[in-house]
């Protein structure tokens, strides 16, 4: 093949949605089996590593953001629905959940406001800026319901996007340490905690410590995200952090 | 054709919650109310679980995977990540350590309370 017809197809790939959809898909099937082959190690997660290889390979081709979302945003729309179907284990889980409804509740509103303060100050502490800081504010909250919490209070949805992610990564890979160190082993304890503060990368780790774990988890992503998105925007109202 | 049913049952799920989100102004995102619609249906028509089960199963168990295109965003923001890396880092490290740690003393703090209010439940 000569220059000219590489050219071609690489002008060709890079204008088409094929390329950023395959190029997703590739990367996190590799990431998922090196995670798997290194024994679930939890620094390589597969968001990490597919999402460092992403950036690097966009880097390297020198492809705009934009083009590779042209394709991806097939796998972004489906957070959507599965937002929706977080309606399934909170069904399946009802009567657990009926138990424990009170420690649940209380817990969750509590690391909703922690969650958002501890955010907001920290970040405002150490000089970063309002978007900024407004945009670290949902960061425990799932990406679709954080992006659309962020554009509300004034953030930037993408960034907040990308921070939920990295929030994800982070709890998924210290919960169990942390777990350990305060001395908490009640499986329902740790679920309501991991997916309150790393939503769904946290609820897909959980899953790998037992079932328990994961449904409590899942349950507390999807009622902290409704607690999220009814309550921030008036907490920061209310508290001056939005003038 | 399971799997496609449940898929669309979802999306009619999702529509619903953005449209009602729109109409009536409320504050809450539109999957989520689409969340809480599915939720309150199940609750009185429990059967429609096993139709929307395979969807939802298929897409929660590969949930990281959606979170990808998001996180690959982050090359937007390399501007204000190299301007602003140390208080969002540190800002990310100790909030999600602190939001963490507080939900989980909490839960266990409040269970023990209202377990010790119920003693027959020993």
């Amino acid at each position: 093949m000569t220059e000219p017809d590489l050219n071609r197809i690489w002008v060709y790939l890079s204008a088409s949605p094929l390329l950023g959809l395959t190029m997703t898909l590739v990367a996190y099937s590799l990431a998922h089996r090196l995670y798997l082959r290194s024994g679930l190690n939890p620094l390589l997660n597969p968001v990490v590593t597919s999402v460092t290889a992403l950036i690097l390979f966009l880097l390297a081709t020198d492809t705009s953001y934009d083009d590779y979302f042209d394709g991806a945003q097939f796998v972004h729309f489906l957070l959507g629905p599965a937002t929706v179907a977080l309606a399934i284990p909170l069904y399946q889980q009802f009567n657990k959940l009926k138990q424990v409804w009170l420690p649940v509740t209380v817990a969750l509103v509590t690391g909703v406001v922690v969650g958002a303060f501890s955010s907001v100050a920290i970040a405002r502490l150490l000089g970063a800026s309002l978007e900024t800081q407004l945009s670290l504010a949902p960061k425990s909250v799932t990406a679709p319901v954080g992006m659309a919490i962020s554009e509300q209070i004034g953030g930037l949805p993408s960034l907040t996007a990308a921070l939920v992610v990295v929030t994800g990564i982070i709890g998924a890979v210290i919960g169990s340490k942390l777990f350990d160190l305060m001395g908490i082993r009640d499986d329902s304890v740790k679920g309501i905690a991991m997916g309150m503060t790393s939503h769904g990368i946290g609820t897909a780790r959980a899953f790998q410590v037992s079932a328990q774990m994961g449904a409590f988890s899942g349950l507390a992503m999807a009622l902290s995200a409704f607690l999220y998105s009814v309550f921030l925007p008036w907490l920061l109202s209310i508290t001056g952090v939005l003038g | 054709m399971q799997l496609i049913n449940g898929i669309t049952l979802l999306l009619i799920y999702q529509l619903a919650g953005e449209v009602s989100v729109r109409l009536l102004g409320l504050p809450v995102p539109g999957p989520v109310m689409g969340m809480v619609m599915l939720f309150i249906t199940l609750m009185i028509r429990g059967q429609m679980a096993k139709a929307v089960e395979p969807a939802s199963t298929a897409l929660l168990g590969h949930l990281s995977l959606l979170f990808v295109p998001a996180g690959v965003g982050l090359i937007v923001h390399f501007n204000r990540l190299g301007n602003e890396w140390l208080p969002i880092s540190v800002t990310l490290l100790l909030s999600t350590i602190i939001t963490m740690a507080v939900t989980a003393l909490v839960m266990q703090w409040v269970t023990r309370l209202t377990a010790r209010r119920e003693p027959n439940h020993d």
